[in-house]
């Protein structure tokens, strides 16, 4: 293409920016209108950092910052109570960090609660953390020369014999060797006693006395870890490594809240994920539990998927995927604890009088499985045209950044060799950052189209995407345009309002789409289950 | 690798005090693998039967259950074709503090009270919950059929 026809296409184009928003508002009279108004009052002069009313409030935490916010909760517990913050963080970690309920229930009946939580009663204090003298008041009979452990039926000198409050006493080897593969096997750190049906707590102090450095510190770890899985307002960023985690003060990821809403986050690292689904980028504008439907529609092919669509299932509480390796179909998540069938993934304990249900639903579901075989067939075009567009902006924004890649040097030399400052030069790199964001919402527009019923939103919904599209491309293709210093001004203001402009359009799919979830507008066309 | 003591000491005591109507020998070439019988217990639909098992005891016994599986066909609702066995003991309410045999006697309990609530074989189960006598006659047809004496 020559330089010519560059810029006779581009001055052609700008015309059209100039009157494409009076002629929208012509067609389609008020509520265009209403809208424009609305995206004025938030559309950033810059490519800017302001929140947006379809964002969610969120805070990036250091892992001592996480720790010193687990503290003041365990610490506030245990100041009301009286008690030591140990036993205030196991009392808390079983009511899953429900301050209120724990607070409320333990003014009730103090014995209670402590004892459904695993813990000895609080007469006089200092008693637990140092149980090993008391095994040895309790258990007179280890005071003497050797006992016999009875795990590992070896016999020991008197010191080694270890017991919780309980009285069960076991060699300090044995205790170690149960700690620590309840910690590194079963990534478990609410540890009970040994016997069989004892519920005593392992404490702290034991854990730091027997376990090595390494599986201490992964015992710490999961503390965190399941104080973070407890609350619905923290997750850590999902990325490899990083040791970051989000926090939304005035959020939570209901599945009533992530059918309306992408809690679209970033970490303090620039990590980008979503806080609903974990999804390790900005799937705005489609929510979380389509998002999950499409990805998996799109891995389909690949052999893995096949797999995990054939050996596991999700929880259907807490939707961790779940893989059956024997035993029965009594199942219990390992995450959440919640109790299912295997067959018919209802509740276990509907099954106490209806469980025969599990044979029906067998039936029902052979029927689903040949009918879904057949529709799937029949759609597979209509599935291949959303996709091929997905996988296109997927593939182009990569491009983009390799292109600028390529240019960014070329910027830098013309800095040098003009009177424009560095500022000045970073047009094309908040040019390709719009456009990457831009491609992505794109992206995620075609899977949304997908499921989308067709209706009059979704021919208003269709227009937007057209227009973004529209947009997107012709400032993805004036990035390829050379760079000569002669019409860099030129280039820099086309640029820039191009930039503008597309950003603008990527606003107004995003506002449009997130008005219309709360409007509760969006009709899918397969059913959407509970995220 | 050396056998831990406490293997030693479990399956001494199995030979030379066993449960009432419980063997369970270690094979020669693998000691960790025990072959086992379990009498049907009196007084319920398996009585008169010989229950033939497999016990197998992985690396990390006793923190990790043993694998017990039937051998002989037996109809029953926690019990499936293949032997598998329905017992939380045996999955998330093992304790190292149980031993091989009490384990055993756990499945012997089991036959003598079968928990239709907590179905693995399903069939089983509900023909259990729907026609009790008449399960538990097929139980005990079952019984003489593959697990005679």
């Amino acid at each position: 293409m020559s330089d010519d026809a560059i810029s006779d296409y581009y001055s052609d184009e700008e015309m059209e920016y100039n009157y494409s928003d009076p002629e929208q508002d012509g067609d389609d009279a008020d509520l265009e209108n209403e809208e424009e108004e609305d995206y004025a009052q938030f559309t950033p002069a810059v490519l800017g950092k302001r929140p947006l009313p379809w964002e969610v409030e969120y805070e990036s935490l250091e892992p001592d910052k996480l720790r010193e916010i687990v503290n003041k909760d365990v610490e506030h517990v245990a100041g009301i109570f009286g008690v030591e913050p140990e036993i205030a963080r196991a009392l808390l970690r079983h009511y899953k960090w429900n301050k209120e309920r724990l607070i409320e229930q333990y003014m009730d009946g103090p014995e209670r609660v402590l004892a459904a939580a695993g813990l000895p009663a609080q007469s006089g204090l200092p008693s637990f953390s140092n149980s090993r003298s008391l095994a040895a008041t309790k258990k007179p009979a280890t005071k003497s020369k050797s006992f016999s452990c009875p795990i590992c039926a070896s016999t020991q000198p008197g010191e080694s014999a270890m017991a919780l409050p309980c009285g069960h006493t076991f060699c300090s080897e044995c205790w170690e060797m149960y700690i620590t593969s309840k910690i590194k096997d079963e990534g478990e750190c609410d540890v009970r006693c040994m016997e069989e049906g004892c519920a005593i707590r392992i404490p702290t102090a034991w854990m730091k006395k027997l376990l090595d450095s390494h599986t201490y510190a992964r015992y710490q770890e999961l503390l965190l870890a399941a104080y973070v899985a407890d609350n619905r307002n923290f997750e850590f960023c999902p990325f490899p490594s990083c040791d970051l985690t989000v926090m939304t003060p005035n959020f939570s990821p209901t599945p009533s809240a992530l059918s309306t809403t992408v809690p679209t986050v970033h970490c303090g690292h620039g990590h980008t994920f979503c806080f609903g689904c974990g999804e390790q980028q900005d799937h705005r504008p489609l929510i979380c539990a389509v998002v999950k439907m499409w990805l998996r529609k799109c891995a389909d092919d690949s052999e893995t998927a096949n797999w995990i669509k054939s050996n596991t299932k999700e929880c259907p509480k807490c939707v961790s995927t779940i893989e059956k390796n024997g035993g029965c179909n009594h199942m219990t998540c390992k995450k959440c604890k919640h109790e299912f069938c295997w067959v018919c993934m209802g509740p276990w304990t509907e099954h106490g009088t209806a469980w025969y249900n599990c044979n029906r639903y067998d039936e029902k579901a052979g029927v689903d499985a040949r009918d879904a075989q057949s529709r799937s067939r029949a759609s597979l075009e209509r599935y291949l045209h959303y996709y091929n567009r997905y996988a296109n902006h997927e593939q182009s924004a990569r491009l983009d950044r390799e292109l600028y890649a390529k240019t960014e040097k070329k910027m830098e030399e013309m800095q040098i060799a003009s009177e424009l400052t560095w500022i000045e030069v970073q047009f094309a790199k908040r040019a390709v950052d719009e456009l990457v964001r831009c491609r992505t919402t794109l992206k995620w527009t075609y899977a949304m189209a997908f499921y989308l019923e067709k209706n009059n939103e979704t021919i208003m919904f269709e227009d937007n995407q057209r227009d973004l599209e529209r947009a997107v491309e012709e400032l993805s293709e004036l990035l390829e345009s050379p760079i000569e210093p002669m019409t860099i001004t030129e280039l820099r203001s086309k640029m820039t309002n191009l930039t503008v402009y597309v950003q603008k359009r990527n606003e107004i799919m995003l506002n449009d789409t997130a008005q219309k979830y709360q409007d509760g507008a969006w009709i899918w066309n397969v059913s959407v289950p509970d995220f | 690798m050396s056998l831990p003591k406490r293997i030693l000491k479990e399956t001494e005591r199995l030979r030379n005090d066993p449960a009432p109507g419980i063997t369970a020998v270690p094979h020669e070439d693998n000691v960790r693998y025990f072959d086992v019988t379990v009498e049907g217990p009196d007084g319920s639909p398996f009585a008169g039967g010989n229950f033939h098992l497999e016990l197998f005891l992985p690396e990390e016994y006793p923190m990790a259950p043993p694998k017990v599986r039937f051998l002989t066909k037996i109809y029953h609702p926690n019990i499936d074709k293949l032997g598998r066995i329905c017992l939380d003991i045996l999955k998330d309410k093992w304790s190292p503090a149980l031993q091989i045999r009490t384990v055993l006697l756990s499945v012997q309990a089991l036959l003598s009270s079968p928990n239709p609530d907590d179905p693995l074989a399903t069939d089983v189960a509900k023909h259990y919950k729907e026609d009790l006598p008449g399960a538990q006659a097929i139980s005990k047809e079952w019984t003489e059929k593959f697990a005679a004496k």
